[in-house]
C-alpha cells in the first residue's frame, strides 16, 4: 500500500518545497503525488535485500586540487543579475526581528 | 547542392577551400529561420548581429590557420540550459527570465576554440522537465514535419532547428532521454554520451548525476565531429573524466560484421506503437544484411526502469533547484510579507507546474522517514538495472532499442497525463541511470508522415561502437533507399 498523502504530509513537503497552494493547486498536487507514488510502489515488488545502493557510477572517488582562486572578480557582473541590490550587495527583506 | 541541405562537415569543408565564405553559412541558417521560424518557434534568442561579426573573424582566423578543425564556421545552436556569456540564459523558465550569465559554459567556450559561431538559443522544456517542449514558459515548439505535432522534447528545439534547417549543428542536454526522444521525433540524429564525457560547467543543473550534454546534427559524421569539439576533461566539473580514446570520427566507415547486437525482449512488449516495431525490425535487417549478429535477451528490471528514475531525477532536482530564491538572481515575486513569504512567491510564481510537480516528489522521497522507503529504493534498483546491463555488455557491442514508444504526439494530448508521458521514457531513462552513451538514428517514417528513430546503446566509454553501428546503419539504409526508388 502506498503512503496516503494527507494534510500534514502536503503541509511538510510545501515547507521542504518553499511552494505554496491554494485551494484550487492543492487538490490537484495531492492527486499528481498520490498517483506517483501509487506507481512507483512497484518498485517493493522488487528484493533489493543486500544491494548497497548506487548513487556514482563510476564509484565514489574524492578530486582534490589545490584552493587557488583562478576566477577575476565579477563582483558587478554577478550583482547585475539580483533583483535588489544595495551598496553592492544582496537586498533581502529584514531577517532578525 | 544548395548549401541549407549540406551537413556541417560539408558546409565547413566546401568554406576551407574557400567555395563559400564562412558568412555564406551564417546567411542561411538565419535565412531559413527567417522563413520558418514563425512556424517551428525553435529558438528563444538569435544573436544574428553578432553570428556575422564573428563569422568575419573566423573567416579571417582560418586564413590565419587559427581554426583547423573540421567544423570551423560552421553555425551551432545552443539548448537555453547552457551559460552563454552576456546573453539571457532562461531554461525556458519564468524564475530566469532575465539572468545574463558572467560566463561561458566550458562547452561554449570549446565551441569557440573550434571556430564554431553560437547563432542563438534553443527551446525547451521548463529546466528540461517534459517530453514535449510543451512546458517552456515563453511558448511551445512545433514539430517540422508536421506543426500539429510536438517535437519531443526537453531539447526540442535544438532537434527542431536541426530538422528545418535552421542551424547545421546544436548541442541539447538528455538527463532521461532529453536528446534522443526529441531527436527520433524530428527525424535528426543526437548523443548522450558516456556520463563525464562532456563537462557539465555551465549546464543550469536538472538532475546532476544523470546529466549530459550532446551533439544533435543531419547525420552521425557531424555528431561525431561535434562530439570530439565538446568532449573532454574540465577541471571546473570534478565528474568529468581524462578519457584517451575521442577519435570518434576515425570509428565511421568500420565494418560492422561480426559485431553482436542484443534487443532486449520486454522492449517490444506492450505499449511499442506497431508502426514504430515494424520500422526497428526493418532496421534490424540492415545490421544483419552486414554480417551483423542480432539476438534477444531478457532485460528483467524493464519495468522497475522509469520508478527509479523519476524518484532519482526528481530528488537531484529538489535539491538543484533550491538556489532559485529570488534573492542572487532572476525573478523575485512583486509582493511578499518578509524573506520566507518572498521564497515561497517566488518559487509559487516563477516555477511552471511540471517543475513544482517534480520539486514536490523530490522534496518528499528525500523527507525525513521516506528516504530509506523511496530514494535508497531507488538507488538499489538503479544498482540492480547497471547490473543487468553490465552481463548484457558482457555478451553483445551495442544494445539496440526503439527511441521511444510511439513517434511524435499531438500538441496537447501529453501534459492532460503526466503519469502517461513519464512511461514514454521506457527506453531512454535506463541509459541515463548507467551511464551508458546512446545515439538515435532515423530509420523510418510511419503512415503519418512522422519520423521513427533507432537507439543504439553502448558500454561506458565505447561511444566508438555505436558511431561505427550507426554509420553502417545510415549506409545499409541510404542503399536501401536507393533500390526502392
Amino acid at each position: 500500500m502506498a503512503k496516503i498523502i494527507d494534510d500534514e504530509t502536503l503541509d511538510n513537503v510545501c515547507i521542504l518545497a518553499k511552494l505554496s497552494l491554494n485551494e484550487e493547486t492543492r487538490e490537484k498536487a495531492r492527486e499528481d503525488m498520490q498517483k506517483m507514488l501509487d506507481y512507483v510502489e512497484k518498485l517493493n515488488e522488487l528484493d533489493t535485500e543486500g544491494v548497497e545502493p548506487l548513487s556514482h557510477i563510476f564509484g565514489d572517488r574524492n578530486v582534490f586540487r589545490e584552493d587557488v582562486v583562478t576566477n577575476g572578480d565579477d563582483r558587478d557582473a554577478m550583482l547585475a543579475n539580483a533583483p535588489k541590490v544595495k551598496d553592492g550587495q544582496y537586498l533581502v527583506p529584514k531577517t532578525i526581528g | 547542392m544548395d548549401l541549407e541541405k549540406m551537413t556541417a562537415l560539408e558546409l565547413a569543408e566546401k568554406i576551407k577551400q574557400r567555395q563559400i565564405s564562412v558568412l555564406d553559412g551564417v546567411k542561411t541558417v538565419f535565412s531559413e529561420i527567417e522563413k520558418k521560424e514563425s512556424r517551428i518557434h525553435a529558438y528563444l534568442d538569435l544573436y544574428k548581429k553578432d553570428a556575422y561579426a564573428r563569422a568575419k573573424q573566423v573567416e579571417k582566423g582560418i586564413a590565419e590557420g587559427i581554426y583547423t578543425g573540421p567544423l570551423a564556421g560552421v553555425p551551432v545552436a545552443v539548448k537555453d540550459n547552457i551559460c552563454v556569456k552576456g546573453k539571457k540564459t532562461t531554461c525556458a523558465s519564468r524564475i530566469l527570465e532575465n539572468f545574463v550569465p558572467s560566463y561561458n559554459a566550458e562547452v561554449i567556450d570549446r565551441l569557440e576554440r573550434a571556430g564554431m559561431i553560437v547563432i542563438g538559443k534553443t527551446n525547451m522544456d521548463e529546466f528540461a522537465m517534459g517530453s514535449t517542449t510543451e512546458t517552456s514558459a515563453y511558448g511551445i515548439t512545433r514539430n517540422p514535419w508536421n506543426t500539429e505535432h510536438v517535437p519531443g522534447g526537453s531539447s526540442g528545439g535544438s532537434c527542431a532547428a536541426v530538422a528545418a534547417g535552421e542551424t547545421y549543428l546544436a548541442l541539447g542536454s538528455d538527463t532521461g532521454g532529453s536528446i534522443r526522444q526529441p531527436s527520433s521525433f524530428c527525424g535528426v540524429t543526437g548523443v548522450k554520451p558516456t556520463y563525464g564525457t562532456v563537462s557539465r560547467y555551465g549546464l543550469i543543473a536538472y538532475a546532476s548525476s544523470l546529466d549530459q550534454i550532446g551533439p544533435v546534427g543531419k547525420n552521425t559524421a557531424d555528431c561525431a565531429a561535434l562530439l570530439e569539439v565538446i568532449a573532454g576533461r574540465d577541471p571546473k566539473d570534478s565528474t568529468s573524466l581524462d578519457r584517451k580514446d575521442l577519435d570518434f570520427s576515425g570509428a565511421l566507415n568500420q565494418k560492422i560484421a561480426g559485431m553482436k547486437f542484443g534487443i532486449p525482449k520486454e522492449y517490444l512488449a506492450e505499449g511499442l506503437d506497431p508502426e514504430v516495431k515494424d520500422a526497428f525490425m526493418e532496421a534490424l535487417k540492415i545490421l544483419t544484411q552486414q554480417g551483423a549478429i542480432v539476438e534477444f535477451f531478457s532485460v528483467n528490471t524493464t519495468e522497475y526502469m522509469i520508478p527509479a528514475y523519476y524518484i532519482i531525477a526528481s530528488a537531484e532536482a529538489s535539491s538543484n533547484l533550491e538556489r532559485f530564491d529570488g534573492v542572487k538572481y532572476g525573478y523575485r515575486a512583486a509582493e511578499y510579507d518578509g524573506l520566507h513569504d518572498m521564497y515561497y512567491q517566488t518559487r509559487t510564481d516563477g516555477f511552471g507546474e511540471e517543475v513544482k510537480r517534480r520539486i514536490m516528489l523530490g522534496s518528499f522521497v528525500l523527507s525525513s522517514g521516506y528516504y530509506d522507503a523511496y530514494y535508497l529504493k531507488a538507488l538499489r534498483t538503479k544498482a540492480l538495472i547497471k547490473q543487468e546491463f553490465d552481463r548484457a555488455f558482457e555478451k553483445y557491442d551495442v544494445i539496440l532499442a526503439p527511441a521511444a514508444p510511439y513517434t511524435a504526439p499531438k500538441i496537447g494530448e501529453s501534459l492532460k497525463d503526466p503519469l502517461s508521458m513519464y512511461l514514454g521514457d521506457i527506453y531512454t531513462v535506463a541509459v541515463n541511470l548507467c551511464g551508458l552513451p546512446g545515439i538515435t538514428v532515423p530509420c523510418g517514417v510511419d503512415s503519418k508522415g512522422l519520423p521513427i528513430g533507432i537507439q543504439m546503446i553502448g558500454n561506458c566509454f565505447e561511444e566508438k561502437k555505436i558511431f561505427r553501428s550507426a554509420s553502417a546503419f545510415e549506409k545499409g539504409k541510404e542503399a536501401v533507399n536507393h533500390e526502392t526508388v
